[in-house]
């Protein structure tokens, strides 16, 4: 089961109280897991990515076991201990403000 | 008694306050969807239940929401917004060519008659409807595709489509307002467009009365006299008498012509607002006085209305989505600031009183005559 982690303001969207747990059958990418989370709550196709799998947007990065993931290939598989769910994987609003 | 409901987008959140036909108690509901940027919210003519809401961030773009019970509760719907065809370009600031991108709706029109049926005004300037209760999203290309478009070029807010007006007397007619190309109309039901700018003159522009390029702030019309047009310009206040084929200033004795809303009196279609600003570099009320100006006369001879507005040390902006009228029999006229205030007033205009002063800086304001 992967752990995924939202932002704040994506959990209100999609209406999601706390972590979300997927399973996700195959191997374990940011695609899939973007997939999966996508299929499960509509509302967040193309506020993360654009729709139908489009790039990343500007301001969202991708975290898990420290370290930034954000510029890895979609289909580069995710470090075992997010495909095992020992670490969750953190979808994350980019530190912006001012 | 008959009721109304004001519809507040701002930067941080949607906000929806009501009150009865006396408007001096208001319930303040939200924010709803706190912390993101609401453009516009606004209510289907054709059931005042159905709602929609522009939502967007720099985070994580667009968001359309709709409610189906008077903002109560929300769903998100359709959030795909993409450019028929080939999208090709348009002029960016420095007037070299730039593709067009989808950044965000500013404005949501629905159907005079459909509660389904819905028109977005959106940056960059392109016109799309939905008839499916906002789940779908399609492009009427006619608008960017009738060949001024690759000349358009962005105001310094972004070349957005900021306003929508359905004839309710001419079936398929309706208007659309671009900054800074200009306005826009439509026979057809939108399917095929044409400038209607003649008579506007910008100085801001190398040809001052070009027949496209002009900064058009708003456009406003009274339902019983469609032909009768009324902008609120960059600069200049104008007024068509022909549903847009010519235009004519009537900025009168203003003590200045630029600002960004205009709307009419629900009952008096020669009785107008614009809130007077400053210049293009000072996005403020001249001399610090907070006044909403009204012609009685369709333009030209205005009056200041100050009466419980701020008078001294007033520095907020009040954008072009951000001024509405009500239809009870007393007409109500509403507008937000960018300091977070809302004003009503429940005389048309004579006396005023803020409903909420601390909001985030207020983007949109719509109101909603309920029975």
């Amino acid at each position: 089961m992967i752990r995924v982690v939202l932002p704040s303001h994506l959990r209100a969207l999609a209406g999601i109280d706390g972590e979300v747990a997927l399973d996700i059958p195959g191997p374990v990418t940011q695609c899939s897991v973007l997939d999966a989370l996508e299929a499960r709550y509509p509302a967040l196709r193309g506020t993360i990515r654009g729709h139908g799998g489009g790039p990343r947007r500007a301001f969202i990065r991708f975290f898990a076991c420290e370290q930034d993931l954000t510029h890895q290939a979609p289909d580069t598989p995710l470090p075992e201990p997010v495909a095992s769910g020992a670490e969750p994987y953190l979808i994350v609003a980019a530190m912006a403000g001012g | 008694m008959s009721r109304v409901r004001v519809l507040v987008g701002t930067r941080k959140g949607a906000f929806v306050l009501s009150a009865d036909g006396k408007r001096d108690s208001w319930e303040v509901s939200g924010p709803h969807f706190a912390g993101w940027e609401i453009y516009h919210v606004k209510g289907s003519p054709a059931d005042a239940d159905r709602l929609y809401a522009s939502q967007c961030s720099g985070w994580s773009g667009q968001v359309i929401q709709r409610s189906d019970d008077g903002g109560t509760t929300w769903e998100p719907v359709g959030n795909q917004f993409r450019y028929d065809g080939i999208p090709g370009t348009h002029q960016w600031y420095d007037g070299t060519p730039h593709p067009w991108e989808f950044e965000r709706v500013w404005h949501l029109e629905p159907s005079l008659e459909d509660p389904d049926t819905v028109y977005a005004g959106v940056e960059d300037a392109g016109l799309f409807r939905s008839a499916d209760g906002g789940k779908h999203w399609d492009e009427l290309p006619g608008l960017r595709g009738h060949g001024s478009g690759p000349s358009w070029q962005p105001g310094a807010g972004g070349m957005c489509l900021h306003t929508i007006i359905l004839d309710p007397a001419h079936p398929g007619r309706m208007f659309a307002a671009i900054s800074a190309a200009g306005a826009f109309r439509s026979d057809d039901a939108g399917q095929t467009w044409r400038p209607v700018n003649h008579g506007l003159k910008s100085e801001g522009i190398p040809d001052p009365d070009a027949e496209v390029g002009h900064c058009v702030h708003r456009i406003a019309m009274h339902p019983s006299r469609p032909d009768v047009l009324y902008m609120q310009k960059h600069w200049d206040v104008m007024r068509s008498d022909d549903a847009g084929e010519s235009w004519r200033e009537v900025s009168g004795n203003l003590p200045t012509d630029f600002g960004f809303p205009i709307d009419v009196h629900a009952h008096e279609p020669d009785t107008i607002y614009v809130v007077p600003i400053t210049s293009d570099a000072e996005h403020f009320p001249p001399d610090g006085r907070l006044r909403v100006y009204r012609s009685r006369t369709g333009g030209d001879d205005w009056e200041p209305l100050t009466s419980g507005l701020p008078q001294q040390h007033c520095y907020v902006n009040v954008l072009r989505d951000a001024m509405a009228v009500d239809s009870l029999e007393d007409c109500g006229i509403y507008f937000g600031t960018t300091g977070g205030q809302v004003y009503a007033s429940p005389d048309a205009g004579d006396t005023w009183a803020p409903i909420v002063r601390d909001l985030p800086a207020v983007l949109s304001v719509e109101v909603q005559t309920l029975p």
